[in-house]
């Protein structure tokens, strides 16, 4: 409920300081975190090569859906709607992609029903707290309950892909690269997409019309009415539009991370990208940021589990990326000088 | 009456149009829906067996619900309550088992209460942050989901295990005689619990200081500041009660249901409480009629696969119909010719806000 503060005289100038005027200490630690980052991996990979590359790529397939996700977030959440029902979304779209893909044969088909019902579940949100001014987090718990409920109901434990799952491709000699090569340059097609999905959204967020309009409507809806910005159109087809983001991701997980469906497989996820985007400052290349950290997190517990280096319980390593998230929650309270939309969570109603 | 007609409108209507596409949907695959619907009924409460199942059934349903209901009313979203109950179910269990000599009437109490205790300590974690860095309570205590269900599952199959035989489940020994909540022909001492607590809540809501505090600060947290009411610790201290509940509702499972506690057996129950929750409008009474209702479709849906063939998972699927209709009334509302009023019950079911404080 803070005041808002002052932007908003028009779409122009309605967009915060996002800019990249200057380095701010923020930039600068973040550049030097990665340059460690960077001799980090280096290290690691002069000493066990075989292991650090399995590491990276479990690391870049887990950030695939978690940036997603994150994507989806965010882009109703700049236009002032909250999203926790990524969950639903990812779950629901991981099962018809799985589903037409098993039964038409093809892979494409799949996720073409996979991004389809990602685009239906962001219009019943949409519908939900949009049109009838549901409370948000709740419109979102019912997308998560829906998908839950549905996609059990109609499982079908028998049902198998019947071919493989989205197979890597190499991108020529990128892929021969030492240490980022196979992590980066040899993947599925999804993974491709959705990197070129990253700085795609990133650009359009930042630097379009639809970017700064879609900024105005999530910080003062009634100042950007005023200047003749639909709020309820707009606010209806981003929500929708990014439910097609979190569809793409429900696909990538059943055609190209898993190749198959099971029982609640979103496995926490899209709750996980929520802090993803809240992370990344709810852009796409800080989103990707993010999202490679918990990545790694999930890809280190997957190598725990493979080798006895070190003596942890599978569940504790498990914990982690939760473990994580609340602490990355409570610290952007405490330390950082992060700020939500102003009109988080607020209906917008027409006067 | 004629209130309390009016609130119960909307929720009634709601269930009436979940059960109706749930009918369409078992129609659509081909099963009787009266068979269906029937055999559910008649598995929820048809004889004394029947009625002690969903009374079973509805007894962590009705403390998850409250867990929902309490924290709503200081505007807290509490989806935690799965969290809550897992860790109040295991530590119930591990007083139960591992405390051997002991006389009933300090075992059962000292079980239930460390059970109790653990679901409040889990609850406060997210009350705590809230009030301390704003984190928003709906992330923390969906993250605590995960690392409670991972804890829980780790003391099952570590430190806890049922070692007899050769006992490979991921589960606990049984619990002593003497930590055994009884169950007096269909009726389960536990439910008795569950009633009691609903009416206790709306006691401590209604007619105490502490509970006018609660509800200031769900109405307006900076008017309930500016009158004086410390927020952060209104905010705190109703998310460990809210996990105290869950964690009631989780001991009274293992102690007086399973036995034991084991590894993945209780998962989802935490999340029927918000349908609940919000089925009774967030009002404690009323939690009690909504977690029988779903406690009688759950304990009837075994039954309805066994003579219908209709798989269980559409309990499920009308709940969430359910959720759907009561969480936008407005789709019901439209239904009834009802007006909207700024004082209707509706209105009230908004927590707003973003992450941040």
């Amino acid at each position: 409920m803070s005041a808002p503060d002052g932007t908003g005289a028009g779409p122009a100038t309605a967009t915060p300081s996002l800019g990249m005027r200057g380095w701010s200490p923020q930039r600068v630690w973040s550049v030097a975190g990665a340059v460690v980052l960077v001799a980090l991996v280096w290290g690691f990979y002069a000493w066990d090569g075989a292991q650090t590359t399995a590491v990276m790529g479990g690391t870049v397939r887990a950030a695939t859906l978690l940036v997603l996700g994150a994507m989806c977030g965010m882009v109703g959440e700049r236009s002032g709607i909250v999203n926790i029902g990524i969950e639903g979304q990812f779950l629901m779209s991981a099962f018809t992609a799985f589903t037409v893909a098993s039964i038409s044969g093809s892979l494409f088909l799949g996720v073409v029903a996979g991004v389809s019902t990602g685009l239906a579940m962001g219009w019943m949100l949409a519908a939900m707290s949009v049109g009838l001014r549901t409370d948000q987090i709740i419109a979102g718990t019912v997308l998560n309950i829906a998908a839950l409920g549905l996609t059990s109901f109609f499982y079908d434990r028998g049902r198998s892909l019947g071919q493989p799952k989205y197979q890597s491709i190499e991108l020529g000699p990128l892929a021969d690269l030492p240490v980022v090569g196979t992590a980066l340059f040899n993947r599925p097609p999804l993974t491709y997409l959705a990197l070129v999905l990253v700085v795609v959204l990133h650009v359009l967020l930042l630097r379009s019309v639809w970017g700064m309009r879609t900024t105005a409507i999530g910080e003062h809806p009634g100042a950007a009415a005023t200047v003749g910005i639909d709020v309820i159109r707009l606010r209806y087809w981003n929500v929708t539009l990014a439910g097609g983001l979190a569809g793409l991701g429900g696909a990538y997980l059943a055609l190209e991370s898993v190749g198959t469906f099971t029982r609640a497989m979103s496995g926490g996820r899209g709750f996980l990208a929520l802090a993803v985007m809240i992370f990344g400052r709810r852009t796409p290349l800080g989103a990707y940021a993010a999202a490679l950290f918990f990545g790694f997190t999930t890809a280190l517990q997957g190598q725990f589990q493979l080798n006895d280096t070190f003596d942890i319980p599978a569940q504790f390593v498990g914990m982690l990326p939760f473990v994580v998230t609340i602490i990355v929650v409570a610290a952007a309270g405490l330390f950082g000088r992060m700020r939500d939309p102003a009109a988080l969570g607020q209906p917008y109603e027409v006067r | 009456m004629r209130a309390v007609m009016r609130a119960a409108a909307v929720p009634l209507t709601s269930v009436v149009l979940g059960l109706v596409l749930g009918a369409v949907l078992i129609a659509v695959q081909g099963h009787s829906v009266t068979s269906a619907y029937g055999a559910l009924v008649l598995g929820g409460a048809g004889d004394a067996d029947a009625l002690l199942r969903t009374l079973q059934k509805a007894t962590p349903l009705v403390f998850g619900g409250l867990a929902v209901a309490f924290a709503f009313k200081a505007g807290l979203f509490n989806i935690g309550g799965q969290g809550q109950l897992l860790v109040g179910a295991a530590f119930a269990a591990g007083v139960g088992f591992g405390l051997e000599g002991v006389p009933l009437v300090v075992h059962l109490p000292l079980a239930l209460l460390v059970g109790a205790a653990a679901g409040a300590a889990w609850g406060a974690i997210a009350g705590v942050l809230k009030a301390t860095s704003g984190a928003h309570e709906v992330i923390v205590t969906i993250m605590l989901n995960f690392v409670a269900g991972n804890l829980t599952d780790w003391l099952a199959a570590n430190p806890w295990q049922d070692r007899s035989g050769s006992n490979i489940i991921a589960r606990t020994p049984l619990v002593q005689p003497s930590a055994e909540i009884p169950t007096w022909g269909w009726l389960p001492a536990g439910f008795v619990l569950a009633v009691i607590a609903a009416f206790a809540c709306w006691f401590v809501l209604e007619r105490t200081t502490y509970g006018f505090e609660v509800r200031s600060v769900g109405a307006n947290r900076h008017a309930a500041r500016y009158a004086g009411i410390s927020v952060g610790w209104i905010m705190a201290s109703t998310m460990a009660v809210a996990g105290l509940l869950a964690g009631a509702g989780g001991a009274i499972e293992s102690l007086g249901v399973d036995g034991r506690f084991e590894a993945g057996v209780n998962v989802g129950l935490g999340f029927e409480g918000i349908t609940i929750a919000l089925l009774a409008r967030t009002n404690p009474i009323a939690v009690i009629p909504a977690g029988l209702l779903v406690g009688l479709m759950e304990a009837g849906a075994a039954k309805m696969q066994f003579e219908s063939g209709v798989a269980p998972e559409i309990i499920d699927v009308i709940q969430a119909l359910i959720l759907l209709f009561v969480a936008a009334p407005m789709i019901v509302r439209w239904l009834l010719r009802l007006r909207d009023r700024p004082d209707s019950p509706d209105r009230r079911l908004t927590l707003g806000a973003g992450w941040g404080r």
